[in-house]
């Protein structure tokens, strides 16, 4: 099988400040990717590589077997979606007009959405369970319900593929809880997920696959139980990472935390 | 019924009742204007005057030929050009602060009104004709914009703040040879010319001037028309319209030309006139809402009314014409106080 998303040899740099190095990733079609390693390995600079954001000096990167730089921004729009870290909307808009926006790559340049594009805003704000946001002002909603959007707006554009910078990192349990729930439905729905991530202990609950980087390049890539351990782990954030297991009720949780000692 | 369900959701304060009334309001003000004058004439014979010039219909003329004059070559270009201008300064600027992602941002940014200002001190200092000051002042003011656009190019992207220092550079720049040609000029008559002209007036268009006007501005108009769902997606910010799929650097482009086209035009016929495109688009928003498909249409209507009554003001506040730069301000720096005031800055 074809893998949707192929990285292959990616190297990136800043100027002169080396991020990415031979980077190799393969991620097939309904898999969710977690991609983990600690603060400014290049997480996101990885995620923009992909979304063509940023273009790699080094390497290649294929989605749906073509060069991801021969996409229109309309073409790529349409295959895959980038929901990113809270931001500052400038204009008070009604949440399903931001959703609404999802739209914009199946329409013409001189289109404004139609009715039944409204109507299929609304069934997945319903669909994600935020319906009743839809008449509330975007700037006026938490960040949890801002995020909810985002998504929703995000499966607007129809994606096959969809990045997540960071989709748990400003919530409360609440709202991660949601966020995650919803993260679920999505590979439900065959929808490839690649996210960045700075709670490990997620990926248990969600991940297919993991790819941990860390400063000097991959660490480790793979499925969730050959590469979550506590050497890779440890290597990755550079401290000594415990894997734990509790039982509770006759259920296993495994989870990890660092320890305190450096 | 959902229909109705999400059309309320979307924008519940737009109703069709209110566009009736906007336009309704709109076009009493412009029929008013032309009722007003310095010479006395009776609405009716306004009308029938209309009438007859306009609708060719078969009234027999009972006014003199000066009320004819009065009405169709003063009042009325005067009475269109207004509303243009003033509809094309609005929607620019709520173009321009889509586009920009900030309300703050005046039409003007990119430089267009310094430039023209030079242009149009270029002409009237070297004396020529009010049609070559037009003309000079039209293309100084492309061509400030251009040099705006040039030095905020990197490779291939002009990314938005780029844009606004590149402008503020090039304003400052023709600013300063504004001031030369100022200082250089005759101070007996060339300088209060280059005074008058830019504290801009409505004065000085025919009839024969209004298709010059009227294409560029209406083409344009019409553009930034069709595309103002887009300045929904592009507020959001660069980089998130474009994972939306949209074509950023197309649409900068256009909205710039479209923009500069409406100010440049403005400028060439009637001078500076400021805060017309940053107060009325923020009055609309609290009308309207902010979503540009309302918007837009909603700074049109309002802006043609805005420079209308203004302009009455400035034919008739004085036996002298007060410029119509000072009245905007004047009238438009206390109407934004207030707005700023009662929203504490945010535009909910």
């Amino acid at each position: 099988m074809q893998p949707i998303v192929s990285v292959s040899n990616v190297s990136f740099a800043y100027q002169n400040k080396q991020v990415l190095r031979n980077i190799n990733l393969d991620i097939y079609e309904g898999e969710t990717v977690c991609l983990l390693g600690p603060n400014g390995c290049g997480k996101t600079t990885l995620l923009n590589c992909i979304h063509n954001t940023l273009q790699i000096q080094q390497g290649r990167i294929l989605i749906c077997g073509r060069d991801v730089k021969t996409y229109s921004i309309t073409e790529l729009a349409r295959l895959m979606g980038y929901v990113f870290q809270e931001h500052n909307a400038p204009f008070p808009y009604t949440s399903l007009e931001v959703v609404r926006m999802g739209r914009t790559p199946h329409l013409g340049f001189f289109q404004s959405p139609s009715e039944q594009d409204t109507e299929f805003a609304y069934s997945i704000m319903d669909e994600l369970g935020i319906a009743h946001l839809a008449a509330k002002r975007y700037t006026n909603i938490s960040g949890g319900e801002r995020q909810l959007v985002l998504i929703a707006r995000t499966l607007c554009q129809e994606p096959k593929i969809i990045l997540f910078d960071e989709p748990t990192s400003h919530l409360d349990y609440k709202n991660q809880a949601l966020v995650l729930h919803i993260l679920k439905k999505l590979s439900q729905r065959g929808i490839t997920v690649i996210m960045t991530s700075h709670f490990p202990n997620h990926v248990w609950n969600l991940g297919d696959k993991v790819a941990m980087i860390g400063y000097s390049g991959f660490v480790a890539m793979g499925h969730v139980e050959e590469v979550m351990t506590e050497e890779y782990l440890s290597s990755t954030y550079g401290v000594n990472v415990r894997i734990y297991d509790v039982v509770k009720n006759g259920e296993i949780k495994r989870f990890c935390s660092p320890e305190l000692e450096l | 019924m959902k229909k109705t369900n999400t059309n309320i959701i979307l924008e519940p304060s737009v109703s069709s009742k209110k566009w009736c009334l906007f336009i309704v309001i709109t076009i009493s003000i412009f029929f008013v204007s032309l009722f007003l004058g310095r010479m006395t004439i009776s609405p009716d014979t306004v009308l029938k005057v209309l009438g007859k010039n306009l609708l060719m219909l078969p009234i027999e003329p009972d006014w003199e030929q000066s009320i004819e004059i009065a009405v169709m070559r003063i009042r009325l270009p005067r009475a269109i050009i207004a509303s243009i201008v003033g509809a094309g300064l609005s929607m620019s600027g709520a173009a321009f602060q889509g586009m920009f992602h900030n309300p703050l941002v005046s039409p003007f940014i990119l430089g267009v009104s310094a430039g023209a200002s030079v242009g149009a001190a270029l002409g009237l200092i070297m004396e020529q004709s009010l049609m070559v000051v037009q003309l000079l002042s039209f293309c100084f003011g492309i061509l400030a914009v251009v040099l705006t656009y040039l030095t905020a190019k990197i490779y291939k992207t002009t990314p938005i703040l780029m844009l606004v220092l590149a402008g503020t550079v090039v304003s400052a720049f023709f600013q300063a040879m504004l001031s030369l040609i100022k200082f250089l000029a005759d101070t007996e008559d060339k300088l209060p010319a280059i005074t008058f002209w830019l504290m801009g007036s409505m004065g000085s268009v025919s009839m024969e001037d209004l298709p010059f006007a009227l294409l560029p501005m209406g083409i344009s108009m019409a553009a930034l028309f069709l595309v103002r769902w887009r300045l929904n997606v592009f507020s959001m910010g660069e980089q998130e319209a474009k994972s939306l799929g949209l074509n950023t650097e197309v649409l900068k482009i256009l909205i710039i030309v479209c923009t500069t086209l409406i100010t440049a035009t403005s400028v060439a016929f009637c001078g500076v006139i400021g805060w017309v495109g940053l107060v009325i688009p923020h009055l609309c928003r609290m009308l309207v809402g902010p979503d540009h498909k309302n918007l837009i249409p909603a700074t049109i209507l309002m802006g043609a009314t805005y420079l209308l009554i203004i302009d009455n003001l400035s034919r008739l506040l004085s036996a002298a014409e007060v410029p119509i730069g000072i009245l905007t301000a004047v009238v438009g720096a206390p109407i934004f106080a207030y707005l700023l005031r009662k929203t504490k800055g945010g535009w909910n």
